[in-house]
């Protein structure tokens, strides 16, 4: 059978370096979906709290989309040669949202105290740290006990947002009343937040780069329906749609608008992988010619053109195309259905039923079981799907009650951050959904995850993870389905809106309306 | 009587349009082998676009003409046997509580009123919900939602029965009470459940299209709330997709709704509409 491909969408050519030069000033209105829980963002890092504070806080670097570091706070910054010593040289002048100088004892006092006891993520990383200091006010040092590649990952904005020391130092960081009100460094200051309708952000006149902000103000709008928030930018009270705010149908519709324009960058860092957990403990799909029988099976082109509007990129392995460590030297499955039958013929499948456990997120995820549970039946695999909310999928997940399940997870920029915690041994454990659940075991691989995770070079850990996912996909631990990415729909005249690896998380800093 | 149904113009119309529908069902695998759930073609083609897909396809690119035939068995299916099911538990009940009075009575009805006081649609929800969507468990749903009004209806027909004289000359003649309530009463009360019966059909396929336009239908199986539920966000840019199976509800409960108008007329004829006017 032949399917027509949908149509992809050339990405805007707004994205290329502009010409003209950048005009400032004009007010720019983004969707937040949903209203985000705190501002704080050394407490709360979900997603619309990334959004909205990553205009009011900073960290020490910024990335562009190939994960390049690029300056923030720090203007300047060393590793040594045995990967020990991260020294960072920050920027001067650079000043409270309330005006207090900001110094190194900031960075300290964020990255020792505060983030080690509030944020998880960044605190698994500072395991590996033995000292944080501040020789002088322009200066901060980190000191590994052993090397770990990945800690130049560490300083993005969503890990490690810098917080005033002078607010915070001795307070009860939770219930601080300064919470309400956040003081950053970045190019916009809190303004207002009206409950249930908007957040108003100003410019900040004092930042530290000449010229920055363009953007005199930006107001994130607070719309709970979907049809509602395309509503609202059809008629042009908002310019900014983040990724995963409308619904996937109504994307083309949106950008067919004249003056509209879609990117699907910006999720370079978070780079979202979406697989199908595949029971390894029992039932067909611990057989591993099963799974491999699933992956020839699948139409994962046909997937993503249809159930995700073309927008992603079918999945090689267990480690996206964006994050660092990447290799595509592995087994490629393409859809195969004979060579499916074949493996299914010779591990003797018998026609024992296998459960798809949908990811309760919506029409599309329920689209996409629907789509392999049909694929599979082609090859004569008695699939079923079983449904579920989002407790019950929690709950059938973490208690390894499923046969197939869909999941995504981000990756975080490095295979030791985002990767491998969902294929080590030491990652099985019942009760949460958020590690190895499928239950692979391969003690050997263990030892190369680890290995590559202390490596000093990014050449030896290149090596490393190539031969890592060489082997791991052979093992169709899990079916990897594809790289998501969440477009983002806008104004063309919203310039350079989307220049990093968090997109709009940080864009307003660089953007500017053509008028 | 058959004489009456016949000569009842809406009622034949209902009989037509309903066997259409069983026909189709009946006949799905035949002409759609591939069944519902395969994606024959472009996604989003609207009707008669492509030659061979009258109806269009969906989001996937599936026959919509074919998952409205396979939608007409899962419809018939839950409506037909969610009623046997509420007969079967309203019925009894209801005849027991009329039949036998007193404390019996007086039971059966605040147990029969525990459920009328809960709203239908809110107590299907939640019993789905629980029991997680199949086809097994909807059904269950429904009928348990749906054979309150039964009871109370064959109890009131059974009070009026029993005190008739052909009741006391069967209980003269020394038959056991059982074998009085179902040999002599209950038989004398089948016209009005039969009515009541045709009407719960409808009603049951209307509460399972509801259930899977909410996304408590059963996954596996397609139905014709599913297709309106899954076609919801899409409505603007894809009319077929809702418009199709909502005619498809349409025209099943009307045609179940005429039927049951018509041996209500042909039951009681001297409270048919026709004789008051």
């Amino acid at each position: 059978m032949k399917y027509l491909k949908v149509t992809t969408f050339l990405i805007a050519a707004a994205l290329a370096s502009p010409v003209a030069a950048q005009e400032a000033g004009g007010r720019l209105d983004i969707v937040v979906q949903p209203e985000p829980p705190g501002l704080m963002l050394g407490l709360v890092q979900n997603g619309p709290t990334q959004l909205v504070a990553g205009d009011i806080y900073e960290s020490l670097l910024r990335y562009d989309s190939d994960l390049t570091p690029m300056p923030s706070l720090a203007k300047s910054w060393e590793i040594s040669d045995d990967g020990l010593t991260y020294t960072f040289k920050l920027n001067e002048g650079v000043k409270w949202h309330d005006g207090e100088d900001f110094t190194a004892d900031d960075v300290v006092f964020s990255a020792d105290v505060f983030l080690r006891e509030t944020h998880a993520r960044l605190r698994a990383s500072l395991a590996y740290v033995k000292s944080i200091t501040a020789p002088d006010p322009m200066t901060v040092v980190f000191k590994l006990k052993e090397p770990f590649g990945p800690f130049i990952n560490a300083f993005e904005n969503g890990t490690m947002p810098i917080v005033p020391k002078h607010i915070y130092e001795g307070t009860d960081f939770a219930n601080n009343p300064a919470n309400a009100t956040p003081i950053g460094t970045g190019p916009f200051k809190f303004k207002e937040w009206v409950k249930g309708s908007h957040i108003h952000l100003v410019k900040n006149e004092d930042y530290y780069v000449d010229g920055l902000p363009y953007l005199d103000e930006v107001f994130y709008r607070v719309i709970p329906d979907a049809a509602a928030r395309a509503v609202a930018f059809e008629t042009g009270e908002v310019d900014v749609l983040p990724g995963g705010s409308v619904e996937n149908w109504d994307i083309p519709r949106l950008a067919e608008m004249d003056g509209v324009c879609v990117t699907e960058k910006g999720w370079e860092f978070l780079a979202p992988l979406a697989w199908m957990w595949l029971n390894n403990r029992e039932g067909p799909t611990a057989n591993e010619k099963f799974r491999q029988a699933v992956m020839y099976a699948m139409d994962r082109e046909f997937m993503r053109d249809v159930v995700w509007n073309g927008f992603g990129k079918v999945a090689t392995g267990p480690i996206a195309s964006s994050t660092n460590f990447y290799s595509d030297d592995v087994t490629i499955y393409d859809h195969n259905p004979d060579k499916a039958k074949e493996l299914l013929a010779e591990m003797g499948y018998d026609g024992e039923p296998v459960r798809i456990l949908p990811l309760p997120y919506g029409e599309t995820w329920q689209r996409w079981a629907e789509a392999v549970r049909q694929n599979l039946s082609e090859v004569g695999i008695n699939a079923e799907i079983d449904s579920s909310d989002v407790a019950g999928w929690n709950e059938k997940t973490s208690q390894w009650d499923y046969d197939m399940a869909f999941t995504y997870l981000y990756q975080y920029g490095d295979p030791a951050l985002g990767v491998s915690r969902n294929y080590t041994a030491d990652r099985i454990k019942k009760g949460s959904p958020w590690n190895n659940v499928e239950g692979y075991e391969n003690l050997a691989l263990d030892e190369k995850w680890a290995a590559a995770a202390t490596m000093v070079t990014p050449e030896e850990r290149e090596a490393a993870y190539a031969e890592i996912q060489k082997e791991i996909v052979d093992d169709v631990p899990v079916a990897w389905m594809q790289e998501l990415t969440f477009p983002t729909i806008y104004r063309c005249n919203v310039n350079d809106l989307v220049t990093t690896a968090i997109g709009i998380n940080d864009g307003p800093r660089n953007a500017w309306i053509k008028k | 009587m058959w004489k009456r149904f016949r000569s009842n113009m809406g009622a034949m119309i209902g009989v037509v349009l309903l066997l259409s529908v069983i026909v189709i069902a009946m006949i799905a695998p035949l002409i759609f082998s591939d069944g519902p759930w395969q994606m024959v073609q472009r996604p989003f083609l609207a009707p008669f676009a492509v030659d061979g897909l009258p109806l269009g396809t969906d989001t996937l690119g599936r026959n919509v003409a074919a998952q409205l035939a396979y939608g007409a068995r899962v419809s018939l299916l839950v409506g037909l046997v969610s009623t046997v099911v509420a007969l079967l538990i309203g019925v009894p009940l209801g005849a027991l509580a009329g039949f036998y009075g007193g404390y019996v009575d007086e039971g059966a009805m605040r147990f029969t009123e525990f459920f009328q006081t809960i709203p239908n649609f809110a107590l299907a929800i939640v019993l789905v919900a629980i029991f997680e969507p199949t086809l097994t468990s909807i059904t269950i749903a429904i009928a348990i939602v749906s054979w309150p009004p039964v009871a109370r209806l064959v109890r009131a027909e059974v009070m009026s029965v029993r005190t008739r004289e052909f009741v006391d000359a069967a209980r003269l003649a020394g038959l056991s009470k059982p074998r009085i309530l179902i040999q002599q009463v209950l038989p004398n009360t089948v016209s009005p459940i039969i009515v009541m019966a045709s009407l719960m059909v409808a009603t049951a396929i209307l509460l399972e299209s509801s259930l899977s336009f909410l996304g408590l239908g059963d996954p596996n199986s397609m139905s014709w709330g599913y297709m309106i539920g899954a076609a919801r966000t899409v409505i603007r840019t894809s009319w077929w997709l809702s418009f199709f199976p909502g005619i498809a509800i349409v025209i099943t409960v009307l045609a179940l709704n005429l039927i049951g108008e018509g041996l209500n007329d042909a039951f009681n004829p001297h409270l048919s509409r026709k004789g008051k006017a």
